[in-house]
This record gives C-alpha cells, structure tokens and sequence, in this order.
C-alpha cells in the first residue's frame, strides 16, 4: 500500500461537472436582469470595443479561417474566446464574476480536433484588452499591434496552430450600424465583424506540421439576451465567394424562424437584410456524435441572385465540449461557389 | 361481457380484504427490498466512489514548492499561460478543521465527487458557499458564506473556492500544490524555465483501496441481485395463491358462459394494475426504508428520486423502472403459470389428489435443482469471465433454493416413517403435505439467510482482511516524504533522536529476472525491525521467515507477483545482474495491480547503491506525534507530505462501520420481509386446512395442541431453513471472494467464518419465522367449535 | 347408563334456539335412531353428545360425567376415547393413509390393538388398501376407512351422523350393515342420525326431533 496514495483519504477535492460550468454560459435565453441591454442606436467605438464588456452577459471573439495546404489541401480552423458573466461587473482576484472559455479547432476532411480551456477572471489567467489588442486564455492567444494585425495561436494535446493575421479591408457592422436584431420580439446584440484577414501561418497534426495560406473571419458580438424563450438555437453561415463578395446569414429555429443577413461586396460596401430575405433549408443530414444534424444546406437570397448548396467539409464537426455544437468549414457550389463557415447550435438533444 | 367478469373478479376482493392486503403488500415488499437495497447500493457506490475519486488524485501528478514552500498565485497563472493543464489547492486549518480549497473550473475532470458540488453559480456567484458534513460545519467558526451540507466529503474537512480559502486563511495569493492534469496540451514550456523553484512530483502507481473498493462494489451488487431474488419469490407467491384462491370462480364464471379468454384478459388487467399499484407502494417504501437506514444521505435519495440536483437526472428513470420492473416482472412470471394452468383447467376438474401432487411437484423441483446445482459446479471448475462468475452465483443460488423443497420432502418422510406416537406420524405427515404451499415462502426464507449469511461472511471477511491490511502496511505512527536527499537527511537527523525507530522505504522498479522471461516489479529495502516482525502475515512462508530474511537468505514477493509468475516458495527471483535469491514467503497485497519483491536493507543497498530513501515511517508513541508533527514542519516539511497513520485508519474504518450498520440493518429486513412471506402462507392455508384439522380435532386433540403443533411445525421448518442456509450462504460468499473477486480483481480475498454470526443470524430466523406463525396459531386456537363441524356438514 | 341428557339447550348467535330442551337416556348397548327435518337440531345434538360443541344448559353425561363441567381438554379426551364419532364425509385424516387413519384414534387413546384393528380390516374388506391414502379411495370404502377406525378403540358410544347419506343405495346398504355388525359385536352404543326411514327402522329405538324438541 502506498502511504501517499492513503493520505489521499483524507483530502477529497471535488470537481463540478462540466454541465454545470456549461450553465453558465448556456444561459443565453433567460432574463438580462441586472445587465446592460444592447441599445439601438450606440455607436461602436474603435479600439475600446474590441475589449471585454464585463456589464453584458455574454461575449465573443470568434475566428473561423478556410485554409489550404501547400498541395492544395483543405483545412478549417476555430479559435473561440467566450466571456459569460455571473454577475454585471469585474471584480479583483478570485472574487471576479467573469468567467472565460476558450474553444479551438482544426478540421480536415476526415478529421476534427478539438480543444477546451475554462478559467476565471481577475487573475490574469484570461482576458481581453483592447488596445494594443490582446485576447488570451492560458497559452491561447489572439494578439498583435492593433486589431488588424494579429499572431493567432492555440495548443491542444493533439493539435496546435501559429498564424498570422493580415486585414485586407474594413470592419464590418451587421444590422444597423451594429445592433443585430435576434427575434421578432426585439432581442438583439452588438455585432460586428472583421471578415477580410489574409492568413499565412502552420498547422501541427498528428501527421506532422502543415504550411497553411487561407482568409479569415472575425466576429464580434456581446449581449445580455440574445435569445427569445421560444428560440432553440441557430443556423450561422458565412460565406466567401470566389468573386470576392461575401455574405453572412443566420436563422434562429423557434415558434416561428427569425432570420438575418448581411452582404459585404468585395469593396466592403455593406448592406443589411431585412428578417425574411435570407433563407436556409436543410437539403441533408448526418448521424453526428449521436444525433441527426443536417450537413447539406440550401440557401437563397434572392435579393442578391444568391441560390446555393453549402456542403461540410467534415460531417462530423462536432465541438465536444461543455456547451456542444457543430461547427465546420463548407464548401458553397451552385449561383456562387466559394467557401466558408457553418456554425448550428441546438442539436445537442 | 367483460364488465361482469371483472366484477365478479373484483368482488372477490372485497369479500377478502386480507388477501387482497397480502397480496399488494407481498408486491409492495419485495419491491421494497429491491430498491431499498438499491438505494443504498447507490449510496455506498457514492461514498466509495468519492473515496476512489479522491484516491485518483493520487494518479495525477503534483507540483509543490521545494521544501513546502508555498506556490505564489502569480506562479500558476504563469504556468498556465505556458500551457500548463494545472489547478490550484490551497489547504490550512480553521478552527480544528481541515479547510481545502480549489478552484473547480480547471480541477481535472473526474476529481472529486460532482454531487458535492450543486452547480457553479451557486459556487461562484454571490455568497460563497463550503461543503462539509454537518459535523463539520457545526465546528467552523461564523462565517460569511453558505455552509451546504455534504455527506460525501470526509470528515473535518471542508471544501470551498480557493479565492474563499484564501482569505479565511488569511493566505491571499498563495496556493500550496498544484494538481497536473493527465492530459496535457503540445508545445508547453519546459516547469524549469517558467517555474525553477518548484519540483513536479511523479504520479503515484496504482490505487490500492480504489481497487479493493470496487471489488466491495461488485459484491454489494450482488447482494442487490440477491435482494432481487428474494423479492421475486415473495411476488411470485403472492400472485400464485390469489389465483389459486379463484379457481373455484373461474370455473363458475365459465361455466356460465365468460369466454375463457375474456376471464384471462381481465385478470391480466388486474394484475398489471396490481402490479403497478404494489410496485409504485414498493418504491416509495424502498425510500423510505433507505432514508431511514441513512438519514444523512435522504437529500442524495432526493436527488436520485426527482428532485433538480445537477448531473443525477439522468439516474431516476432507472431508479423508478427497476423498482417498477421487479414488481411487473415477478407478477408477470407468476401470472403467467398461473393463467396458463387457470387456461388449461377442464371446466369441470375434480379437486386435485394432493398427495400425488406433492410427488410429482418434488420430482419437478430436485431435477431442475440438480440441473442448476451441476451448472453452477461446472461453471466453477470451467467457467472463464465474471459473467460466468454471476452466472454460478444465480444457479448456485436458484439451484440450492429449488433443492429445499424435495429435500424436506424427503426428511419429513423420513421423519415419518420414524415417528412413535399417532400424532407424531400425522405432524410428519401433515408437514409434508402442507410443503407445496409453503415452499415458496419456504424458499424465500431460504434466499434470505443465505444471501444473510453470504453476504455478512463476505463483509466481515472483507473488513479482517482490510483492517489487518492496514495494521500490516501502516505499523509506523508517523510517515513523512522528503523533496529531496537533503531534506531527506535532515529528517533522519531530527527523527533519530526524537522518536523510536525511522524506516526507510527504500523503493526501485526493475524487470525481474528469472520468472517466466521477466517480469516487471517494485523492488523494496526493508529494515531489520519489530515493526514487520509483528506486523506482517504471510499466505505463504517458510519458519523464520525473517532471520532467513535479515541474513539475505531469500525474499518475499507479494501475491500479485506469485500468481502472475507461478512462483513458489523456493523459487528462485533474480533482482539484479547475478543475484538470484530463493522466495521465503507470499504476502497478501490487496488490489495493488504491481508485482513486489521485498529484499533485506542491506542487501537492497548493496544492489541498488543510488537509491535514496526519500520516505520515512516513523516509530513512536501516540502521544509524540503532534510535536513530531510540528518539528517536522520546522524543516519545512509540507503538511500533504506527514501522513498520520491514525487518521488514516480513522477514516477507512469510519466507511466500513457505516456499511456494517446498513448491511445489518438489512439482514433483519430481509429477514422480516422473508418472516412477511411466512405469514402471508400461513394465513392462506388456514382456510385450506380446516378440511384437514377438523378429523383430527373430532378424533380428540384440542385446539390449542392443534395450534401449538403448528407453531413448532413453523420454527421446525424454520430451523430446517437455517440448517441448509448455512452452507449455501458460505457456498456464496466462498463465490463472491474466490470466483467473482478473481475474475473480476485477478486477486482473492481470504473467506474467515463467523460462527457466532451464524448463530445469532439463525436465531433470528427462528424468531421471524415464529412471529410469522403466531397470529395464525392464535385464530386456530380461537376457532370455534361450529366452524371446524362445518366442515363435516358442507360440500366444498 | 351410557347416556343422560336431561333439557339440553342450544342457541347458535341470536338465531332461533336450535334445540330447546331436549332429554333422554341410553343404556349401554342400545341403539337408537334420531330422525328429524333438516334444521331440526339432529346434528347439533349428536354434536353435543360428542363433545365436539357445549350446551348452552342442561346436562350431557357420558357414563355418568356430565360433559358441560368438561373444558376443552376433557371434551377431547372423551373423544379420544370413549365416544366415536363418523361423519358424513371428510372423516379422514388425508395426510394419512388407512392403516394409519385406523390406528389413529386407537392409538390417541392408548388403546391399538394391532389384532383387532387387523380384524376390523378384514371385516371391511381394506386389507388390500391398507397403504392407500384416502384420496384414492371411493365413497364406500372411505366411510369403511371411519367405521374401522371409529371401532378401533372400541368406544363406548359411537355417534354416526348420516353415515351413508353420500354413497349410493347398494353401498349405502353393505356399509350400514357391516356398521351395525360389528357395533353390535363390540357392545358400544350407537346413536344414528338420519333422514332414511328405512334405516331408523332398523335401530332398537327411535327418536324423533321437531323443531329442537323430542316428539
């Protein structure tokens, strides 16, 4: 018998099941309470908005990239810094009621690896400054001068990747002027995107490091309620033409589907699209990790001849995480061809 | 059509309140008892899951400052920025309590009971919460967080955030180890350039009462699956009379024109509305007889039965479906003898000839029992597998219970042919007769001693082993770990003067040589001292195993090794290039997964001159070891790296003693439910012997000898119960700890007997069963005259 | 005298009285038929006479002990050995087979004769189904079954209540006559109740109940 694996018998630790971290930043639909609301009309400001608002709820930076290798091989990457506030304000030290959780992700055609990382705020072990940009959480990190450009890096135990950011155009501001309405009942956040990065950097696979080129997307969004009652989650796409046009739609499943989207030209002109424009059917579905998620989509906006088959590179894109989802780089075909991302939440059940 | 038949059923009923009772009550407990022992088994997987979640600690590698010197919070978020997969714990004492704190968000997963902890709002947001037993919590001093009650952690120790521990220590900014993830993330900076000053210590190999644990696990499950057949029995006969008893309707009711199968879909409704009736009152009795068992883990039951408690949501479907099913099950398989007899009945059948039945119905019984009985040998001698293992157990126990019935038969014939007096030949007589009712109860009993037996020999065997266990493996007062030789050698310095003997654990891993092609083990140094001379006990060894030990004449090699090598005493072990020595004895090492082999010091020395001793056991008395303690801690040794061996003893005999007083308490309500069955029979026949008492009566025996006949008739059968119990009972203990143990652990458990257990636990038998039986004597002692005449005078 | 009643009463709950006031002797020896409607009282009375049941008043002596002053262990020993009683039916002991049931009373009472129980077999014609269990055994030769082991002890008083009113009239005729047979070959007294004027007209004397009263 090992006398130190006895003492042990004496000093029980415990661990909260992930579930219940999960909590917290699952809460998307319940009530804003003491938070702030989004406000119609704020006008985002450049580079304090890039940082933390630790009086909103829930907040994101969340890059999604299409890549390819040097013999032309497909790649996806994720790297997600999620902020879920348990009380509307920062505190010092352990007492900080902000909690930080990072997600990142690389995607082949037969593979996906996935990492997680949770940590508290106050301490310094995550965070979010604005200027000069820093978004970190343990050794993950998106950083650099200015928000235009940034060192991206994120290490799991079987993959790692170290990238260089480059934008190549303007931010772009969803909705009006950056207040993305979410339901017919007026739920709505800030968002904003960055979806014009050039990046060059390397992937580590199991099957040794890879050379990567591609482009990148960057979305912004902070919020106290996102969600109505009656919303079960979302379908997020976005979309990167060959032309050089790019499009964002989203459609949040409920009583009854509320849908957005946004159309930047390849000069950047941006134009917001009215709930109903934009329509997305799904066209086929996949077992994934036990469920049926669909994985082949149909999408129109008119408004812009835009009528196209999305198709995941991956089907099994699921992200196994405390809050799971799918989430995964798509190939566009039909009126446009392209590439680009698809994010579906609520097919965890 | 149906309508009538099912009031004609359902009148019945209410003409026979008793029987109704009886029958919703034998459901109701043997349902009882299933999940009773369900609840419990899940309690006690509980606790001793904490206890192997905390052990896996000792599976994760540690960080700690050199010399105990505390880890700096700035250091951790350095660490983590590097890539290090850490989590902070900060220890210390408040108010004589143990205070621990972690940080639960980066705590690797599975450490550590989930249900300690509710959710994370609750422990993170507003007022801060502390888990601890409620002990515990009355002796924490007043504080401005939420105390929550937690059976699970142990006791005098409460846990909170760190950021909470933090400052009731007073200790903001410091943390005292760090736990290492297993799984740890590329590209992470080496610790010496991020952390130079801090060592990180290497996990510790195999969990030793992790293992043991589950090995008590699986037999408390398998108790669980006993309680299950016991259960079945009850339901079973409770079913198969309240046909019986409707025969004589049925065959009216047919004779009249219901379609057969109009009678039997309606009684298939009423027994599935019986069933479920019984099984939902079984369910909630279970409850109940589980929280009053274990008030302290009512809110866990809560939990488990529907209550919002994170993460055990997922468990109350299954809790409610078993017990739901055993009740469903045992009426379906009772039912359907019944309703195929009932199906297969002449609408105009003579009463059945009894005497031929109990000949025919025993023939039926001893060859299936032979048939199981044969099974279960084979499946001993041949069988591979724990499910094989199960598989002996279920036809060891079914075979054995089946066997009683023509057993007794054959006894009482015996008896009969032996018997003097004319009432002596007709009790024998009688006795056999009656056995066809009886013998379902009968067998209940049966299963309920021996799982009674089974169980307490494989428990108390259990606690022997693992109190002597420890006895052997922790003698020293004191155990002490150094960071390193200097620490090490200052230890020793202080030790040998204060206190009676230091032992150094001198420990290397090498391939062992010489044993089929070499084997992998863990080669110890041990001191010449009293300490293993009086302490150790051997499976197997040669006469003064220790000087033959001392001189370097041989080692000891621990079971695991002896089994997995084929070794024996004499065989030679090679435990370094050209040394072989001969094995001079096999100790037990209970769920240690390693092979050992245990050398004299100073031939461990002198093979293996590097090592260095970083482990200590410290002898003393009792009473030196606080100020021992408190030098120590002057060196700078950390409080995680002092182990007192008395808390420790403290606390694994704590968990034992707490599944002593369940598994007792469990013993008298198997045998109460059991007693319950007895009752139920007994009641049934009454109204069926008459026609057999009143010729008796009239030939001139009182009713009071009538009745005092059958109450002995009961304990005799009772005490013929206890009698083959007792093998069975031992035949199912040796099979959960030398059969199911093996094949689920690769190790045995050595089976010690309780004789005066036994005794007492047949004595209780015979009371139960003699309670069972006293309410029915009195009403025959009480019956009047007119009613055994009527007997004469009325058809049947 | 073998028997004296002398104005035995008997009530059953609050009904009706059953028997109002009945007496009579007996002699050793003697045999008597009592007759009577259904519910006149004929069986409760023969269940008086046996100890099997107690007067609610009057007096019932047995060789001269009245058997109300008896408790019940005393009625149980004037059944053991003194009075016999055979029923209609469900005489048998039937966890016992018929030599055993002979034997039983005889041996209750310490009185088996190994001889004489053989005799009484003989007679009844069971020898060959001595080892028979009475399941096996018709109507007629279980009522010889009650006949033999009724006489075994040889009792002073046999008490038969409508003995044959189960077996059909060719049986019923052999089995009554083997029962007056060797009741008259033993000495015992016989009180016979029955519905069949054909057999109270073979008995010495003859009783009739109407109503719980003698007539």
């Amino acid at each position: 018998m090992n006398v130190k694996v006895l003492v042990l018998c004496l000093m029980p630790c415990l661990m909260l099941s992930l579930q219940a971290v999960a909590q917290g930043f699952a809460g998307l639909g319940t009530a804003a309470g003491d938070f702030s609301n989004p406000l119609r009309g704020r006008v985002l400001q450049f580079p304090a908005d890039h940082g933390a608002h630790p009086d909103f709820r829930i907040e994101w930076w969340y890059l999604t990239a299409n890549m390819t290798g040097p013999d032309g091989t497909p790649y996806g990457l994720q790297w997600t810094l999620f902020r879920s506030a348990l009380a509307p304000e920062e505190g010092a030290g352990w007492a900080s009621p902000q909690l930080w959780m990072g997600h990142a992700a690389v995607t082949t055609r037969d593979a996906h690896f996935v990492a997680e990382r949770l940590a508290r705020g106050g301490i310094g072990q995550a965070g979010v400054t604005a200027a000069p940009f820093n978004a970190w959480i343990d050794d993950w990190a998106m950083a650099g001068p200015d928000f235009g450009n940034l060192r991206l890096t994120a290490a799991g135990a079987e993959f790692a990747f170290d990238v260089d950011l480059r934008a190549q155009g303007p931010l772009v501001l969803h909705g009006d002027a950056g207040y993305s309405v979410k339901s017919a009942a007026g739920q709505a956040s800030h968002y904003y995107s960055q979806p014009f990065y050039a990046l060059s950097g390397q992937l580590t696979l199991p099957s040794g490091d890879v050379a990567v080129t591609g482009q990148a997307w960057l979305d912004r969004e902070w919020s106290s309620q996102p969600l109505a009652q009656d919303q079960t989650g979302w379908d997020w796409f976005s979309l990167s033409f060959d032309s050089g046009d790019k499009m964002m739609g989203f459609v949040l499943r409920g009583g009854q589907d509320y849908t957005s989207a946004t159309w930047i030209a390849a000069d950047g002109a941006v134009s917001a699209l009215p709930d109903g424009a934009f329509s997305a059917v799904p066209l086929a579905r996949s077992r994934v990790a036990g469920r049926d998620v669909p994985t082949t989509w149909g999408l129109r906006l008119p408004a812009r001849g835009v009528d196209v088959t999305v198709t995941a590179l991956n089907t099994q894109a699921w992200m196994a995480t405390s809050v799971p989802y799918w989430e995964g780089p798509v190939v566009v075909s039909g009126s446009h061809t392209g590439v680009g991302y698809l994010e579906m939440t609520g097919y965890d059940d | 059509m149906r309508r009538a038949v099912l009031s004609a059923l359902l009148a019945h009923w209410r003409h026979n309140l008793l029987q109704l009772f009886t029958l919703l009550a034998g459901l109701a407990l043997g349902t009882a008892l299933w999940s009773g022992v369900q609840a419990i088994n899940a309690e006690a997987r509980a606790s001793y899951d904490a206890a192997a979640a905390t052990l896996d600690e000792g599976r994760l590698a540690q960080i700690t400052g050199r010399e105990g010197a505390v880890i700096s919070q700035a250091t951790y978020v350095a660490l983590r920025r590097a890539g290090w997969a850490v989590s902070p714990v900060i220890e210390g004492d408040l108010g004589g309590v143990r205070l621990v704190g972690i940080e639960p968000l980066t705590a690797p997963r599975g450490v550590g009971p989930v249900s300690a902890v509710g959710d994370l709002t609750g422990f993170l947001g507003g007022v801060r919460q502390i888990f601890a037993r409620a002990d515990t919590l009355a002796r924490l001093p007043a504080m401005a967080v939420r105390a929550v009650v937690s059976p699970s952690i142990a006791p005098n120790t409460a846990i909170t955030d760190i950021g909470v521990a933090q400052g009731l220590l007073g200790r903001a900014g410091q943390i005292d180890r760090l736990l290492v993830a297993p799984v740890q993330p590329l590209n992470r900076a080496p610790l010496a350039q991020i952390a130079p000053d801090l060592v990180l210590v290497a996990p510790q190999t195999g969990s030793d009462v992790a293992r043991l644990t589950d090995s008590f696990h699986l037999n408390l499950t398998a108790f669980g699956l006993l309680s299950f057949a016991v259960g079945l029995f009850i339901v079973h006969g409770a079913i198969g009379l309240a046909f019986e008893q409707r025969r004589a309707m049925v065959r009216t009711l047919r004779a009249l024109g219901a379609p057969l199968r109009s009678v039997i879909w309606v009684m298939v409704g009423e027994l599935v509305v019986l069933a479920l009736l019984g099984g939902a009152v079984g369910v909630a009795l279970g409850y109940g007889v589980a929280a009053a068992l274990l008030p302290d883990v009512a809110a866990t039951l809560r939990g488990l039965y529907g209550a919002d408690v994170s993460g055990q949501l997922a468990l109350r479907p299954v809790w409610w479906l078993s017990g739901m099913a055993i009740a469903v099950l045992g009426t379906g398989v009772a039912g359907a003898g019944a309703l195929w007899s009932l199906a297969r009945m002449p609408l105009l059948a003579a009463a059945q000839p009894q005497a031929g039945l109990v000949a025919r119905g025993a023939r039926g019984l001893a060859v299936t029992a032979a048939v199981l009985l044969a099974l279960s040998g084979g499946l001993a001698v041949w069988g591979q597998g724990l499910i094989a293992g199960f598989a002996m157990l279920g036809a060891l126990l079914i075979g054995g219970a089946l066997a009683f019935p023509p057993m007794l038969a054959v006894v009482l014939g015996i008896g009969a042919a032996r018997a003097r007096g004319p009432v002596a030949q007709w009790f024998w007589a009688d006795t056999r007769q009656q056995l066809p009712g009886l013998s379902l109860a009968l067998m209940a009993l049966l299963l309920a001693m021996a799982a009674n037996v089974g169980v307490s020999t494989m428990v108390s065997s259990f606690r022997l082993t693992f109190t002597g266990f420890l006895d052997q493996r922790l003698a020293s007062e004191l155990y002490v770990s150094a960071v390193d030789a200097g620490q090490a050698a200052q230890i020793v310095g202080m030790a040998d003067a204060r206190v009676a003997a230091v032992l150094p654990v001198l420990e290397v891993e090498r391939v062992v040589a010489g044993v089929a092609g070499g084997v992998p083990a863990q080669i110890y140094g041990a001191r010449d001292h009293a300490t293993y001379r009086d302490n150790w006990q051997f499976l197997q060894a040669v006469p003064q195993v220790w000087d033959v030990l001392a001189r370097g004449g041989g080692v000891l090699v621990n079971e695991q090794l002896y089994r997995r090598a084929g070794l024996e005493l004499g065989a030679m072990v090679g435990v370094a290039p050209g040394v072989s020595l001969p094995v001079l004895g096999i100790y037990g090492d209970y769920g240690n997964p390693v092979g050992q082999v245990i050398l004299t010091e100073t031939v461990f020395v002198a093979q293996f001159p590097d090592v260095v001793a970083l482990r200590f056991g410290l002898r003393m008395d009792a009473g030196d070891v606080a100020g021992v303690r408190a030098s120590l801690r002057d060196l700078g040794v950390a409080g995680g790296a002092m182990i007192d061996q008395a808390a420790i003893k403290a606390v694994s005999l704590a968990v034992f003693d707490r599944t002593f007083v369940v598994t007792t308490a469990l013993n008298i309500l198997t045998l109460a439910v059991a007693g319950f069955a007895i009752l139920m029979s007994l009641l049934t026949l009454a109204a069926m012997r008459l026609p057999q008492l009143a010729p008796v009566w009239a030939l001139g025996l009182t009713r009071r000898r009538l009745a005092a006949l059958d109450l002995a008739r009961t304990v005799m059968l009772a005490a013929g119960v206890a009698v083959l119990a007792l093998p069975l009972g031992l035949a199912l203990a040796w099979a959960l700890l030398a059969v199911v143990n093996v094949e689920a652990f690769g190790w045995r458990l050595p089976m010690y007997l309780f004789p005066l257990d036994y005794l007492r636990l047949g004595g209780l038998a015979l009371i139960a069963a003699g309670l069972a039986a006293l309410w029915p004597a009195w009403r025959l002692a009480r019956v009047p005259p007119a009613q055994l005449l009527g007997v004469f005078r009325h058809e049947r | 005298m073998l028997l004296r009643l002398r104005d035995v009463k008997k009530t059953y709950g609050a009904e009706t009285p059953v028997l109002r006031g009945v007496s009579f002797d007996m002699n050793a020896g003697e045999m008597l038929a009592l007759t009577g409607e259904s519910g006149s009282g004929k069986s409760t009375l023969l269940h008086l006479i046996g100890g099997l049941d107690t007067a609610d008043a009057g007096v019932v002596a047995v060789q001269g002990t009245d058997l109300t002053g008896l408790d019940d262990a005393g009625r149980a020993g004037l059944r053991r050995g003194t009075v016999g009683v055979i029923f209609q039916q469900f005489n048998l002991i039937p966890s016992l087979n018929v030599a055993a049931n002979i034997a039983f009373q005889a041996r209750l009472a310490g009185r088996f004769d190994p001889m004489f129980a053989d005799d009484l077999a003989q007679r009844l014609g069971l020898r060959d189904h001595l080892h028979k269990y009475p399941e096996h055994l018709s109507g007629g030769q279980q009522q010889r079954v009650a006949i033999a082991r009724t006489l075994a002890p040889r009792p002073a008083l046999v008490l038969a209540d409508e003995p044959t009113g189960n077996l059909d009239e060719a049986t019923a005729d052999t089995v009554f006559a083997l029962l007056c047979d060797l009741v008259a070959d033993t000495g015992a007294g016989l009180v016979l109740v029955t519905h069949s004027e054909r057999l109270a007209a073979r008995m010495g004397r003859r009783l009739h109940l109407r109503a719980g009263l003698l007539t």
